[in-house]
């Protein structure tokens, strides 16, 4: 006679939430720290009701099933607030397998037929290995987010606009200049050309490991918004071998100026601006008389 | 002939991808002892290529090989995407053609940074993109 094991389960539900919590609060890697025991209590009773309540004998073979969309929503909530907390990936994956352990032991107290026993364990196993599954994954998206968000504030923040002198501005780009860091770029420097009423900008590449065409392409355009500003832009830290492969790429950057280093743009500016940098002798007297 | 020494693949599917896999060409590069200036054009051709492969393709796989022939060591990088290919590659590989709104350089100054160059596109199945650059090339 076939066993409707979800009908065991469900009779069984409140010894199957207690040998689970109790393996978790055996367990050493218990972080109370993060978690504290009512949490794990309240998170464990809400998701064994709503998989028992959805588990019946035709969706236990299809762990796709749409009975489980529930199940796989609560799962991924616990596991996304526990990679955002900081847990590490053994014990969220822990928490499910827990479940799995307990339900088996369950099971094995009610089946009494071998072969009953171990079809149920393998259709069991299948589906909640399934669910650790999504577990793994969404415990990964949420670690990734995390990832994204420094990246973000990354870019933010690795955009500084510097004024050197009255009227002259440096901003040094480091990394690669995709569109949303060119965009973060032109705002930070056309801004701050209206802020200071500068009349030249200087871009400085050195810290750009590669300058493709996209790159190109962005680095022309803040030139040409700049100068819609009223300003002169300059290119500064232009290594050889970027040289080199901006020729061969085909890239035109003539009707830019351009300079090898930041010191030579710098000068480009005095001398635009008609200003002049002069070592002066300490005892001037002799200039006076 | 080309032996090929070791090799590794790897997937590129979002915009974060790429510097990941610029350093992992750069590692290799600077393995086989290329120049800083060979290095800076392959990286940036690679670079190009995957930026193509992103834009029209949305993603596709890219597979890294040291490979040696005679005396010379190089790289070969191959391109695979399941994009919408290119009608008239022709047309694609001349200077300042582009169908998205970009300097239209990617492929034809890809060729000029690369010792060799090969594209292989079917319309409607994707574009394969194998580049070779020699270390001393």
């Amino acid at each position: 006679m076939p066993f409707d094991i979800s009908m065991i389960l469900q009779k069984k539900k409140m010894q199957i939430l207690e040998i689970w919590i109790k393996k978790q609060l055996e367990s050493a890697d218990l972080r109370e720290d993060l978690f504290s025991n009512e949490d794990l209590r309240a998170s464990c009773e809400e998701l064994l009701e709503v998989l028992l309540s959805s588990l019946n004998e035709d969706n236990l073979t299809n762990p796709a099933s749409a009975d489980f969309d529930e199940v796989n929503e609560i799962l991924a909530g616990i596991s996304i607030s526990q990679a955002r907390q900081g847990f590490n990936p053994r014990e969220t994956a822990l928490f499910v397998f827990g479940l799995k352990e307990s339900l088996i032991e369950i099971l094995q107290e009610e089946i009494k037929d071998p072969q009953d026993l171990f079809t149920n364990c393998f259709k069991l196993n299948r589906l909640l290995d399934t669910f650790s599954i999504t577990t793994f994954e969404t415990f990964i998206k949420g670690r990734e987010e995390v990832i994204l968000r420094q990246t973000d504030e990354i870019a933010e923040i690795s955009t500084p606009v510097i004024r050197v002198w009255d009227g002259i501005l440096a901003l040094p780009i480091i990394g690669t200049l995709d569109s949303a860091r060119t965009q973060v770029v032109m705002e930070n420097l056309l801004e701050e050309i209206v802020a200071s009423g500068s009349s030249i900008a200087i871009l400085d590449i050195s810290g750009v490991p590669a300058v493709d065409s996209l790159v190109a392409q962005h680095l022309i355009k803040t030139v040409s918004a700049t100068r819609l500003m009223g300003a002169e832009c300059i290119i500064s830290g232009i290594r050889p071998e970027i040289a080199q492969t901006v020729v061969h790429l085909g890239i035109d950057l003539s009707n830019i100026v351009t300079k090898a280093t930041l010191a030579s743009a710098l000068k480009f500016a005095f001398q635009s601006m008609k200003l002049e940098v002069k070592r002066v002798q300490k005892d001037n007297r002799n200039i006076v008389s | 002939m080309i032996v090929t020494l070791s090799k590794d693949v790897m997937k590129v599917v979002k915009d974060q991808d790429v510097v990941p896999f610029r350093n992992r060409v750069k590692e290799y590069a600077v393995k086989i002892k290329m120049g800083l200036v060979n290095q800076t054009k392959l990286i940036t051709a690679a670079s190009e290529l995957v930026r193509n492969m992103l834009k029209y393709a949305s993603g596709g796989e890219i597979l890294i090989e040291i490979i040696t022939k005679g005396r010379d060591n190089g790289i070969r990088l191959t391109f695979k995407d399941k994009g919408p290919g290119i009608p008239d590659i022709d047309l694609a590989m001349k200077d300042g053609f582009s169908t998205g709104k970009s300097l239209g350089l990617g492929l034809p100054g890809t060729k000029r940074l690369v010792s060799e160059f090969d594209i292989k596109t079917i319309v409607g199945e994707g574009t394969t993109v194998r580049i070779i650059k020699w270390a001393n090339g």
